[in-house]
């Protein structure tokens, strides 16, 4: 006890003191990087509180994206939410719908009068995070989307030609073939399972993954993910998972250490994958857009992001929403935008951001990280591709990992698969619904 | 003779059981009646609103085949991990006692993985069995044998079996050892001199004098398994493959913490707040009446 009242006594110490010496307003921001990500917010933050003297962020890592949407909600309940709030595209619904926990983006600006424009944005971000009458409610921050990596040394070591194309799945199908009847072990593995081989896929040859506008136009949306186009390309998986020519590593992205390490030829990542595979593969690698499906009408459509954005927290002094919207300004900045998005692979989010990348000639040195940009920007979104609204989106996410486990393993159909998630992942869309009716 | 103390006027005992009760209730009544009560409702993550929805989060859970299959999936896992986790210490036990020279040595070696959180045990048993780098994976891979967990069920169950009870097994150890200290000598000497042989004093003898340790140990480690597991299982499977390890408390956490599904999560530990308490009243039923003090 006396410890405790000891270490709160030094805390409180601690934390009072840049107050008093200072007159300086501590902006909360949580973020769930680690790592080279982590390295690069701090930098990002430090270069914010050096820019000026009014308002000092203080980033604090909390976790992965689950444990720091946790962390913002129980400290919500608590009454000690952060200014600033991480949250991960899959916590968008949850975010949105609670209307009394959260300050809109657009708000924020607008009140503290600093220029904000969503239109700035690439659309298909801009989509993600604004409501259907076009008000942003939280900051993109880093997005991604999917594309292939390709291990270019064992494919050569196969006999795959240099051009031999990788455009569709049925390309892919054939480079497949050619390497497992080479000797290859893991001819192909992905990352990230339901996001890029369900949630992309649909987007990408635009067919709904759930109704009212893939949730964006209403919280009574259930899932359509088990049409025809999404049970093909499962199936398809499935039998190529049969014939040891794609080789299921997990359900995040463990896939990853095996692409790294040389052992898997063809992997199916987010663009953000980059920065990883760039500074640990020892063989030449490279990035082609995600395959779809020729004979798919409307194909290929545009991809859809994944990463999380910047949430504002409702409860606090007007003094704080404006050291808020500063700090949000300068990071949506061209520059800090561009460089982001070089160091990490993750989007430029703004087109500023994207045009100042290509006057530095980033694109000329470095072949292929414009791929991802121009895979997400080729056509206007449509409702099949502008993102996902759904609640729940975590646990339904398990429930398709559980049910795409069965169709690897051989114990399921993809029909059967699909049609289970899809009524599995209803319930938790009604419950949703119930929540916050 | 009543030997039983009393006493006099009420404060005084009640001032003793103060500090237990008090416990209880900050510990266990409280937020066991809070899960009670928010079972009763569908709120929404950040205690904005809440919809009452009577037993209607129940009705969800029940009707989910998959919920269902869970306690099958908590049966088998309770009971391997039980097995799995006093059979060995209970064998290590004997042997230990029976050492001479060095049995501190080899106390305080068996002794030593308890000492490791349940995920961190987790961490370095997947790193053993990891596909693409576990040491062990890769020699059964050299036998011919392709370990696979991340889609193999029974594999995968095997491995969050063996991960949760390694350090089990130090703790069962332990009061296996001290239990088997307690057993008088004179009683085996005796026996010895009538021509029984080890294993047979050990069967007649030794093990009935244990079996308190034992229905304390069993009562102890089906509690374990149930409740304190799914570090083990959140780092080695995520529930998975398909719904192969997901026991009821990996559920709870998964549902309440991962999902912020707060109505289902609360329903979900009252349910196996009674599945505990009626296992608990059964093996204090018929259990116990096989034990010898």
């Amino acid at each position: 006890m006396k410890n405790f009242a000891l270490g709160a006594a030094i805390a409180s110490a601690a934390l009072a003191a840049p107050l008093s010496a200072s007159a300086q307003t501590e902006i909360q921001f949580w973020h769930a990087f680690t790592g080279r990500l982590g390295e690069l917010v701090d930098a990002q933050v430090e270069q914010f509180n050096a820019s000026q003297d009014e308002y000092k962020v203080v980033a604090t890592h909390k976790g992965n994206y689950s444990e720091t949407l946790n962390a913002g909600i129980a400290a919500f309940r608590a009454g000690e939410q952060p200014d600033v709030l991480m949250v991960f595209e899959v916590g968008t619904a949850t975010m949105m719908a609670a209307k009394g926990a959260i300050k809109p983006v657009y708000q924020v600006m607008e009140d503290a009068g600093v220029p904000f424009n969503s239109d700035d944005y690439i659309g298909a971000v801009k989509g993600y995070y604004t409501t259907t009458d076009g008000k942003m409610l939280s900051l993109p921050f880093n997005s991604s989307t999917p594309v292939l990596w390709v291990n270019r040394d064992m494919l050569d070591k196969a006999g795959v030609a240099k051009d031999a194309p990788l455009t569709t799945w049925e390309d892919v199908g054939k480079v497949l073939d050619q390497l497992k009847s080479s000797g290859v072990d893991c001819p192909m593995t992905t990352a990230w399972q339901s996001w890029i081989h369900l949630e992309n896929l649909s987007a990408y040859h635009n067919v709904p993954f759930a109704s009212e506008e893939n949730g964006f136009a209403g919280l009574d949306t259930k899932l359509e993910f088990n049409g025809p186009v999404q049970v093909k390309h499962i199936q398809t998986l499935g039998d190529w998972a049969k014939k040891g020519e794609f080789v299921y590593k997990g359900r995040r992205n463990e896939g990853g250490a095996d692409f790294r390490a040389g052992t898997c030829a063809l992997f199916t990542e987010s663009s953000a994958g980059y920065a990883g595979i760039k500074s640990e593969a020892k063989f030449n690698f490279e990035v082609h857009p995600l395959p779809y499906w020729g004979d798919v009408k409307g194909a290929p459509q545009n991809t859809i992001i994944g990463g999380a954005s910047l949430w504002v927290m409702a409860g606090k002094s007007d003094e704080h929403y404006k050291g808020v919207a500063e700090f949000l300004n300068f990071l949506s900045s061209p520059e800090v935008q561009a460089k982001w998005h070089q160091d990490t692979g993750y989007l430029p989010i703004t087109k500023a951001a994207a045009e100042l990348t290509r006057e530095q000639g980033f694109y000329d040195k470095n072949p292929g990280t414009d791929i991802a940009v121009k895979q997400m920007t080729a056509n206007a979104p449509t409702e099949n591709s502008k993102g996902l609204r759904l609640g729940n989106f975590d646990q339904i996410r398990g429930i398709i990992d559980e049910e795409l486990e069965g169709v690897w393993s051989g114990d399921k159909t993809a029909q059967e698969a699909l049609d289970s998630a899809v009524e599995r992942g209803n319930q938790l869309l009604r419950r949703f619904e119930a929540a916050n009716r | 003779m009543d030997k039983r103390v009393t006493f006099k006027g009420w404060l005084l005992p009640l001032l003793l059981i103060a500090p237990q009760v008090l416990i209880s209730v900050v510990f266990f009544f409280y937020p066991a009646g809070e899960a009670v009560w928010q079972s009763l409702f569908i709120p929404d993550p950040f205690g904005l609103s809440m919809q009452y929805v009577g037993l209607g989060n129940f009705e969800f859970l029940f009707n989910d085949p998959y919920y269902r299959a869970s306690f099958v999936t908590t049966a088998v896992f309770s009971t391997l991990v039980t097995l799995v986790s006093m059979v060995p210490a209970l064998f290590l036990a004997v042997l230990a006692d029976r050492l001479v020279k060095g049995a501190g040595t080899y106390r305080t070696l068996l002794i030593w993985p308890y000492a490791v959180a349940p995920a961190v045990a987790g961490v370095l048993w997947l790193f053993m069995f990891n596909t693409r780098i576990g040491v062990v994976a890769f020699y059964l891979n050299q036998l011919g044998y392709d370990w696979n967990h991340v889609l193999n069920q029974n594999e995968a169950m095997g491995l969050v079996v063996v991960a949760s009870s390694w350090g089990r097994i130090s703790y069962n150890f332990l009061f296996y050892f001290a239990a088997l200290q307690a057993v008088p000598k004179s009683v085996i000497e005796a026996a010895a001199i009538d021509g029984a042989r080890f294993w047979r004093r050990f069967f007649t003898i030794v093990l009935p004098l244990l079996s308190p340790t034992t229905f304390f140990l069993l009562v102890v480690n089906i509690v374990y398994a149930f409740f304190e597991t799914f570090g083990v299982i959140h780092t080695i499977t995520s529930g998975g493959p398909q719904q192969a390890t997901t026991i009821l408390v990996y559920k709870v956490y998964a549902d309440g913490f991962v999902g912020q599904d707060l109505g289902s999560s609360a329903a979900q530990s009252v349910v196996l707040l009674v599945v505990v308490g009626l296992l608990t009243v059964l093996q204090f039923k018929f259990v116990e009446k096989r034990v010898h003090y």
